[in-house]
């Protein structure tokens, strides 16, 4: 008989602290970036809890070089990190479509608070939502999570980080200010139980390696520099050498893998939450703080008699219509409440194809909605 | 009501609202107050704030949810307790408060009560009086709401506090802490001599 094994640590964290836990559990060794509130607890956390485990912590001029800093040490085969709020993704947008050409993994926490501009500091938002999958230019491929309690700040960033390493991709974590400044008991599982997926690396002779060759995963080995695999990185589109190219039987392999190794692995990928859907007639779909609202809505609704459902995104890009299609074909009506003028609602509509009714909550004062806001507009619908 | 014994008691949802003003300490006591609730007392806590861009002096509040289950809304619907440090944040938030809810008010800094049923205890003088600084004025708080809540037992409470103070500042916030304890205690005392003569009419 296996013995019991002790609980892991209980203590109580700041959603921010626990993206740190979740980080260092899932071998995040570099973290470079800028404070800025509400995301400043995860550098100063970082600044002292990486240099006791071998990491490194810098603390950048900006958030341009936080993103700089974060490609070349992952490039350098450590799995890094940043941290910052809408300012500062902003900031990093540029360096941001180059880890997706250059396929460099990484994690960029977003720590969402009220915009645009410096906006609202200290107030909740989730404006963030569309500037995560198109803020940075040009058609490319990215990974986006949500997260909305203390408990998954550490279980999504571990997340997080195994599919950026599998899929050499760099992933945003989409947090919001009331996610990351609430505190809440969590318990820490011990080492041995988080998985942790690390980035295939070459196992050829160095003259054999091709930096970017397709394969049927569509995500090449990837060696750390200084390991004696030499090859070029760039921001230009570049051939399976990683040299830039023109030609157009280059150009369109390059573009249809890089897209292709998410899309392939989309189950993989998506992750979605769903309550009381099974009988729904009615449901909601939420995401990061706001499902929680969501969640006691849908239960006091049902205790009135309503049959709703809920459905929490976590995955939030790609985003999830495999899952939430079929949901939406057997309901009369479904609900989205959102921190912003309606960003995943749109999105909702667009698979829903005007099969059900699509009702929206929109709230952008800097305060989260709350559940008798929802269970008041289930009550109408 | 034996406050130790009640800590043990099965709770629902019970919701605390600490309000004041930037700088006296309340989302440092609301972190305290979920740490003994949660890590000590074994139930479920969320622990929320909200604060302006000022350091000092912008309104300042923290909420502090315990239950026995898991918490869904992180933040307070109808508080079940509200202390409140200053004037502003008493007349702000008075009327969020349960009917039948708890209020805790500074009388310090509190001169206008909404309800007679308020309990008005002077955290602030007490502390400047007692421990010659006004620090700590939040933690004599803590020991007072605790006795008159029971909702934490206050030796997790004094675990807590414990493990959140800087080094060096032990005794100085276990008297604080104590002088909440007895400033609550004679403010139990005085309300039921006063409950007692109820009928005030001529």
């Amino acid at each position: 008989m296996i013995a019991k094994r002790p609980p892991g640590r209980q203590l109580l964290l700041q959603g921010n602290e626990a993206i740190v836990e979740g980080a260092l559990a899932a071998g995040c060794r570099f973290f470079a970036g800028y404070p800025i509130t509400p995301a400043t607890e995860i550098s100063e956390v970082m600044s002292y809890r990486l240099p006791a485990v071998d990491g490194t912590f810098i603390q950048m001029e900006d958030e341009i070089a936080s993103m700089g800093a974060v490609i070349g040490a992952s490039l350098a085969g450590v799995k890094s990190m940043t941290a910052t709020s809408g300012p500062g993704f902003s900031l990093m947008q540029e360096n941001l479509g180059f880890a997706c050409v250059a396929e460099v993994p990484c994690v960029i926490v977003n720590v969402m608070r009220g915009g645009p501009s410096t906006g609202l500091p200290t107030s909740v938002s989730q404006g963030d939502v569309m500037q995560a999958r198109w803020g940075t230019h040009g058609d490319h491929p990215i990974i986006v999570l949500a997260v909305s309690t203390t408990q998954d700040c550490f279980s999504i960033t571990v997340k997080a980080f195994n599919l950026s390493e599998k899929y050499r991709t760099p992933v945003v974590l989409l947090a919001d200010e009331v996610v990351a400044h609430t505190r809440e008991k969590i318990s820490l599982p011990h080492a041995e139980e988080v998985e942790v997926i690390d980035r295939i690396r070459p196992n050829m002779p160095p003259d054999w390696y091709i930096p970017f060759e397709n394969n049927s995963r569509g995500v090449p080995p990837m060696s750390a520099f200084g390991d004696g695999y030499r090859y070029h990185v760039t921001g230009l589109i570049h051939d399976v050498r990683g040299f830039p190219t023109q030609r157009p039987d280059e150009i369109v392999p390059f573009m249809d893998r890089i897209f292709r190794k998410i899309n392939q692995h989309f189950f993989d990928i998506q992750m979605v939450n769903t309550e009381m859907v099974d009988d729904a007639e009615l449901i909601v779909v939420a995401y990061g703080s706001v499902s929680r609202s969501a969640r006691r809505a849908v239960r006091e609704a049902r205790e009135r008699g309503i049959k709703a459902g809920l459905v929490q995104l976590i995955t939030l890009w790609p985003f999830p219509r495999q899952s939430v299609e079929p949901i939406l074909r057997q309901v009369r009506a479904a609900l989205v409440p959102e921190l912003n003028m309606g960003q995943i609602s749109r999105e909702i509509k667009r698979i829903n194809q005007g099969v059900a009714r699509i009702e929206t909550i929109s709230r952008i004062d800097g305060h989260l909605i709350t559940p008798n806001e929802i269970l008041t507009r289930l009550l109408r619908i | 009501m034996d406050s130790h014994a009640a800590g043990e008691a099965r709770v629902e949802r019970y919701e605390i609202r600490l309000s004041g003003s930037g700088g006296q300490g309340l989302i440092f006591a609301g972190i305290i107050l979920a740490e003994a609730a949660g890590i000590h007392d074994g139930k479920f806590v969320c622990q929320t704030q909200s604060y302006g861009p000022e350091a000092r002096g912008g309104a300042s509040k923290a909420e502090v949810i315990i239950s026995d289950h898991e918490i869904d809304y992180p933040k307070a619907i109808k508080p079940d307790l509200l202390l409140a440090m200053n004037q502003k944040s008493c007349d702000s938030y008075f009327f969020d408060l349960k009917p039948g809810g708890m209020l805790i008010i500074d009388s310090t800094f509190v001169k206008q009560l909404p309800t007679t049923r308020a309990i008005g205890i002077p955290f602030t003088q007490i502390c400047r009086e007692k421990l010659g600084k006004e620090v700590g004025a939040n933690i004599v708080a803590l020991g007072a709401l605790a006795t008159l809540s029971g909702v934490v037992s206050l030796s997790s409470l004094e675990a807590a506090v414990r493990n959140r103070i800087p080094r060096g500042t032990e005794d100085y916030n276990m008297k604080a802490l104590e002088l909440g304890i007895e400033s609550a205690k004679d403010a139990r005392r005085f309300r039921t001599e006063t409950e007692l003569y109820e009928d005030t009419s001529d």
